[in-house]
């Protein structure tokens, strides 16, 4: 198969970045999307060329990382696929793919396909955990969970934290990762205590890194991977209205004994 | 040099118990005082971090991904043991610890894996409290599945993601302790070089991959939980960043390298489809609990459609040859099983490189929805790959590189031969001998890092002077130096091959000459060819761009520059281990039924190798393995 490739390429955050055109010669339909970019790559390397920088890793669909928009939808478009697992047979003979970086104000542009995610670990460490030490924990049977419960848990856990949804939502909302770990441990009984915190914490950081709103459109839903489901942010909306109408409790102030 | 594992004295059953209350402790008010770096954040490296930073430490994590939740644990699939016996079916801690010691072919350290076994229990707990959505029965208890090597059910796990949960809760519980200020996380940012002071582990040189920029960290001690080498085979499952860079270059400043040999292929994986794969892809192991593995019985039917073959011309060989265990069998026999029967030309797919792994049966006895409930992802995952649908014929699969048993040499309480330089996960070498059990190596990172490391490390600096080095002393600002100096050369070369293509050509030499099986003469060829293919490295590679600057072409090509060091070493220690075991398999050592055969009175030990300077052989050391609870058989699972 032969392909014409328009990738968009950046040298760093300040310079402003373009298109650039690329052809990719007899390669295989069995291979997968990056590894045609590796083909490229090694090309342009031995022609003294810089290099496509796009980011990648566990390359099972799983970790997270790989991050292009192919033909204008994140993860090019094939139902709960990541791009690292998207296959070249699906697309045609001859055809001009567009490559792009994700694009939210939230998820700066490193270097030509590589952005900045940290804004999603900054709302887990606002909040995304359970706080329980090492050495704390009853044991494992102690506290029953429903397998509906679990099941409904691990639907929402399963979350690779890549970001599709914020790239393609056109507020460039992080509503669905975010609720998507608001309900995975919402739901649990080990998550309840610190229900509420979580959740307004999560949310406030949400807003701080500048994502944007949801309008429920649902294109978060379409491309997700993992296709996670947009009744999370709906239980997520809900967590969060309780939270701010039960409001805080009274501490109340000064030192305990001893 | 005397290698001492300190092992504590006393029957097996209470070593851990009273190391703990033997060792020394560091009160509350004084772990503030102390720095710790941990390199790599997955499963060891996050638990490690997390706990250690609760405990009061002062931590630094470094990783190479965006973000420490990518680490390749993440990739695990099936799941993780732990002596609970929830399922009444006869688990206990001895049961476990010995399953496991069998499993490695008793080449692992009897005490290392006893404790193991101790805390496996403690894990599932401490997962379950962080909200690890583990699967469940309708009345709200764990449910288990069973693994490879094993004949009672003790594998927890959360679908098909175990190790994507188990790392996010450790991820998350990191996340904490960064919120709380007690650890600084720095993401892209690799480690280059360890750096030693007066013999003892004080910091890191690390280069920030989105600059360039060179820096050093001090610390009391260092941490290293960076995973395995199993890219040196450029195929496998592994990441493609994984590397082997970290351990190595400690190795070089005097951590010895203990069992580089033990090496693991996973008998169900995607096979290869061609010449441009960049990596290999699991199928989990938890589908042989209901998959049945087969080719056809003559050769002249592998190129039928398989429901066109009847059952009585297929070959169940897993089933024949191993009828305790069947389709069970252990990974280093499963997977050689394959290849045999490849090898008689009996092999399936393109290449003749595949066998059948078969689910019609259990799909006719459990219907389609169980099954999908079971392993659904990894059937969609299976059809993303191939196009094929296994729903309605059989998966082919063959072994790859999966995991990596040797590593840096560690003694009991995980320290390295260089005092302050503790390694865990799957970057030591202590608890799966020769061969790793089926969801052991989840159990094992975090029972490294939630439940050991932090009690033996608080007794390191106990036990020691604290001496502060500033991160602008001499021997930081040399190993800045050297750090420089090799990406130079690295930069400097510009000649006409790819770094991919030379990391392809020493991955075909391993595959083909160090992987399932070896053998003296495949194993002098690779000793001859690896070091031609690193003088062509240095002579003939292009790098393209600077070292200012994002540059992943030139983080490969330092990777693989200590690939094709640290494969000489690994086909070494294959070359001299003179006995098959696990996952070393040697052709001239095998019984007349094709069976490993081990040779307990030469090689019942620890091979340490210890880096003795570039031109010089390295120098090996041996641990001896003293078995005071079990005793050493012969492996069988007939």
């Amino acid at each position: 198969m032969n392909f014409t490739l328009k990738v968009w390429r950046q040298k760093n955050p300040e310079t402003p970045g373009g298109f650039e055109t690329y052809e990719a010669r007899d390669v295989s339909p069995d291979m997968s999307f990056l590894e045609m970019l590796d083909a490229v790559n090694e090309r342009l390397g031995l022609e003294g060329k810089t290099p496509i920088a796009f980011d990648s890793d566990c390359r099972e669909g799983i970790c997270g990382t790989c991050s292009l928009v192919i033909n204008g939808v994140p993860h090019g478009g094939r139902k709960g696929t990541t791009v690292c697992q998207l296959h070249l047979r699906h697309f045609s003979d001859g055809q001009t793919i567009t490559i792009e970086p994700w694009r939210a104000r939230a998820f700066p542009i490193v270097k030509d396909l590589i952005v900045d995610r940290s804004a999603f670990d900054r709302i887990i460490q606002a909040g995304g955990f359970i706080s329980v030490n090492t050495g704390n924990a009853p044991e494992a049977n102690a506290i029953p969970v429903s397998k509906e419960i679990a099941d409904l848990a691990m639907d929402a856990a399963a979350c690779i934290g890549c970001g599709a949804c914020v790239a393609v939502c056109k507020n460039a909302s992080a509503m669905l990762f975010v609720a998507a770990k608001v309900s995975h441990l919402n739901y649990l009984p080990q998550g309840k205590a610190e229900k509420d915190r979580r959740v307004k914490n999560v949310v406030a950081q949400m807003d701080k890194e500048g994502f944007g709103n949801c309008t429920v459109t649902g294109s978060c839903e379409a491309v997700c991977p993992k296709e996670i489901s947009l009744d999370f942010i709906a239980k997520m909306n809900r967590d969060f209205a309780v939270a701010v109408v039960k409001g805080e409790l009274k501490q109340r102030t000064g030192g305990g004994v001893g | 040099m005397n290698l001492d594992a300190r092992i504590p004295p006393g029957p097996v059953a209470q070593k851990w118990y009273r190391y703990k209350f033997d060792m020394k402790l560091v009160s509350p008010a004084n772990k503030r005082k102390f720095d710790v770096i941990v390199v790599g954040t997955g499963l060891s490296g996050a638990a490690a971090a997390a706990t250690l930073a609760e405990l009061g430490y002062q931590v630094k994590a470094f990783c190479f991904q965006d973000s420490p939740r990518r680490a390749h644990s993440i990739a695990a699939q099936g799941g993780i043991n732990a002596a609970k016996n929830y399922q009444n079916d006869g688990d206990s801690v001895f049961r476990l610890f010995h399953d496991t010691l069998k499993g490695g072919d008793f080449r692992a350290r009897e005490a290392n894996v006893y404790r193991l076994a101790e805390v496996s229990a403690s894990i599932i707990d401490q997962c379950a409290a962080q909200g690890v959505p583990f699967a469940r029965e309708y009345g709200g208890t764990l449910t288990n599945r069973s693994f490879g090597g094993a004949q009672v059910a003790r594998t927890f796990y959360a679908r098909g993601q175990t190790g994507q949960q188990l790392l996010l809760g450790a991820y998350q519980a990191m996340c904490r302790q960064i919120s709380l200020g007690n650890i600084r996380i720095f993401p892209r940012t690799e480690m280059l070089e360890l750096v030693v002071v007066d013999g003892a582990a004080k910091g890191i040189v690390t280069r920030d991959l989105l600059t360039g920029e060179i820096s050093s960290h001090a610390a009391d001690a260092v941490v290293l939980a960076t995973g395995g080498y199993g890219n040196v085979f450029f195929l496998s499952t592994n990441s493609i960043s994984g590397n082997v860079t970290a351990t190595f270059r400690a190795w070089k400043k005097g951590a010895f390298f203990a069992n580089p040999c033990y090496t693991q292929i996973h008998p169900t994986c995607i096979p290869v489809s061609g010449d441009h794969q960049a990596k290999l892809t699991l199928m989990s192991e938890s589908l042989r609990n209901d998959g049945r593995v087969w080719v056809p019985k003559r050769r002249e039917d592998c190129g039928k459609p398989p429901a066109s073959v009847p059952e009585g011309d297929r070959d169940y060989y897993l089933e024949r040859k191993y009828p305790s265990y069947g389709n069970l069998a252990p990974r280093d026999i499963a997977s050689r099983a394959a290849k045999e029967v490849c090898d008689e030309g009996r092999g399936v797919g393109p290449g003749g490189r595949g066998v059948y792994l078969d689910f019609a049966d259990a799909i006719q006895r459990l219907g389609e929805d169980t099954i999908r409930d079971r392993y659904g992802n990894l059937f969609e995952m299976y059809e993303r790959i191939t196009g094929e649908n296994a729903y309605q014929k059989p998966m082919r699969i063959y072994p790859a590189m999966h995991y990596t048993m040797g590593g840096t040499w560690v003694d009991y309480s995980l320290m390295s031969t260089l005092p302050g330089l503790f390694v865990i996960g799957e970057a030591n070498f202590s608890d799966h001998g020769a061969n790793r059990l089926g969801a052991s190596g989840l159990m094992q990172g975090l029972g490294d890092g939630y439940f050991i490391l932090p009690y033996t490390m608080g007794h390191y600096f106990a036990s020691m002077k604290q001496v502060k080095i500033p991160a602008d002393h001499a021997e930081f600002k040399k190993a800045e130096e050297d750090v420089r100096q090799f990406t130079r050369r690295l930069l400097s070369i510009d000649g006409k091959r790819s770094v991919t293509s030379i990391h392809k050509e020493l991955g075909r030499l391993m595959w083909e000459n160090c992987g399932m099986v070896r053998s003296r003469q495949s194993l002098e060829t690779n000793l001859k060819r690896i070091p031609e293919l690193r003088e062509e490295f240095w002579r003939n590679i292009k790098v393209a761009g600077s070292g200012e600057e994002l540059n992943q072409n030139l983080e490969h090509a330092g990777r693989v520059a200590d690939f094709l060091e640290f494969a000489e070493l690994l086909c070494l220690d294959a070359r001299h281990r003179e006995e098959s075991c696990g996952g070393h398999f040697r052709v001239e050592h095998q019984t007349a039924d094709g069976e490993a055969r081990r040779d307990d009175a030469h090689f019942a030990y620890v091979a340490a190798w210890e880096f003795k300077g570039l031109d010089r052989k390295p120098e090996l050391h041996k641990e001896p393995l003293v078995y005071e609870e079990v005793k050493m058989e012969t492996r069988s699972y007939k």
